[in-house]
């Protein structure tokens, strides 16, 4: 099988920082990892010159989709835009070790189709409110990560990020939550190293995705029909 | 026998070939006031069809046609640079090019087909629609009525986002319309053999204009 790069969603509501958590993840590990971006805007394309603007990834490696108002159509329902965009980027600049995919900010329903990625992020932020993570969804019960960012303002807006995290790791059947804030250096490391033990992970072919879209599979061999 | 179930699939607003970002020049012609209500989009609608729509039917079904040949490629390249000789906007002409790829990667990822494989990487959108039609075993006709449904109604589905309009009047305006589509495309079908250099080439500037103003819009919902 060829070697494509590890293809890494980022979804979540608007403003919760996908952006800023995909600069992040470049500015620390663009020096091990061969990366690229997709980003999927609504009206313009600020993602991604906010991205080239940060200066994290040369332009060549940052590539817009407009999703024609339809964020979550461009990730999940129809993902030809996308899909072309990464393989075309894979082709012009790579081989790549890394893709990541940054959806347009939509609702909490909206999540990655497994013919787009191999794993996803979602994100919430403190400042949304501590009850969101109870609201539940796809994304946030079943991504492969769900990152609680911005957790520096906590304080400010009286939420209660361990319990945040606790619940959402209830929520999750115990699937990793992270509690991130790029002021807080730890937290970015234990992002960048989920992301490098998932893309060593996809390199030695280790990794199996699953889809968060889909309904959560009980395994219950006696109740299975014959 | 000829196929049918094929036709309502490549028709399908939910086609997964990233059709629904594009808006057909609709949404600028909204921003400078040209469409604004009901009546005005239906006229735009109609002319649309009777331009734009009229060629891209007309290549779409000749493409369709083509697509039976034993070699059909010598024909769809000269097809490809005649459509391009009639899409005066660069604009336009990059958003034909766009779509026919991004039809041509769904097609190609749904099935193995030589033929849309040794097609060059981005072709005009309704070369790829015609090719597929032939492949799919359906009649040029039914690739002109396809071209001509898709050229109205991207743009109606997208005037309920753009305009202050209920989408059972937009769905009306196609209702009203659909004969003259039937008509157009059997005009489309005159042109399926011949000269590829006397396909028709109806006009409307005003959608060039607006193609490329939108271009260099940095806000719009659309891409097209």
């Amino acid at each position: 099988m060829p070697r494509r790069a590890l293809r890494l969603g980022v979804a979540g509501p608007v403003g919760t920082g996908k952006s800023s958590l995909i600069a992040t993840v470049c500015r620390n590990m663009a020096a091990e990892l061969e990366i690229g971006v997709v980003t999927n805007d609504i009206y313009t394309d600020e993602d991604a010159r906010f991205l080239r603007a940060s200066g994290v990834l040369s332009a060549a490696r940052i590539r817009a989709v407009e999703t024609g108002a339809c964020p979550h159509t461009a990730i999940r329902d129809d993902i030809t835009m996308n899909l072309i965009a990464v393989e075309d980027m894979e082709r012009d600049v790579g081989p790549l070790d890394l893709v990541l995919v940054e959806s347009g900010g939509d609702n909490l329903t909206a999540t990655f189709s497994p013919g787009l990625v191999d794993a996803q992020v979602f994100v919430l932020d403190v400042a949304g409110g501590g009850d969101v993570v109870r609201k539940g969804g796809p994304g946030i019960a079943r991504a492969d990560l769900l990152a609680v960012n911005k957790v520096d303002l906590a304080p400010y807006v009286d939420v209660d990020v361990d319990r945040m995290v606790a619940e959402g790791a209830a929520a999750r059947g115990g699937a990793p939550v992270l509690a991130l804030s790029r002021h807080r250096p730890e937290t970015v490391d234990e992002l960048c190293a989920w992301i490098r033990r998932l893309a060593g992970d996809h390199a030695a072919g280790r990794h199996t995705p699953t889809d968060p879209g889909a309904p959560a599979h009980h395994h219950h061999a006696h109740v299975r029909a014959t | 026998m000829t196929a049918r179930a094929a036709l309502l699939l490549f028709a399908d607003g939910r086609l997964p070939a990233g059709g629904y970002a594009h808006s057909g020049g609709l949404e600028e012609s909204v921003r400078t006031g040209r469409v604004r209500d009901a009546q005005s989009l239906e006229s735009f609608l109609e002319g649309r069809a009777r331009t734009v729509g009229l060629v891209l039917a007309a290549f779409a079904a000749r493409s369709c046609r083509a697509a039976r040949d034993p070699d059909p490629l010598p024909e769809l390249e000269v097809l490809d640079a005649e459509l391009d000789a009639r899409t005066p906007s660069p604009a336009q002409r990059e958003t034909s090019r766009q779509l026919g790829r991004q039809l041509h990667r769904l097609l190609t990822g749904m099935a193995h087909h030589p033929l849309l494989e040794r097609l060059p990487r981005a072709p005009h959108q309704p070369l790829v629609l015609g090719a597929a039609c032939g492949l799919y075993g359906l009649r040029p006709l039914d690739a002109a009525l396809a071209a001509l449904h898709e050229s109205v109604t991207g743009p109606a589905v997208a005037a309920v986002r753009l305009m202050s309009i209920d989408p059972f009047r937009t769905h009306a305006a196609l209702a009203r319309i659909a004969p003259s589509l039937d008509r157009l495309a059997e005009r489309a079908l005159e042109h399926c053999d011949g000269s590829p250099h006397d396909m028709p080439a109806a006009a409307a500037p005003l959608l060039d204009v607006v193609a490329e103003v939108h271009a260099t819009r940095s806000e719009r919902l659309f891409a097209s």
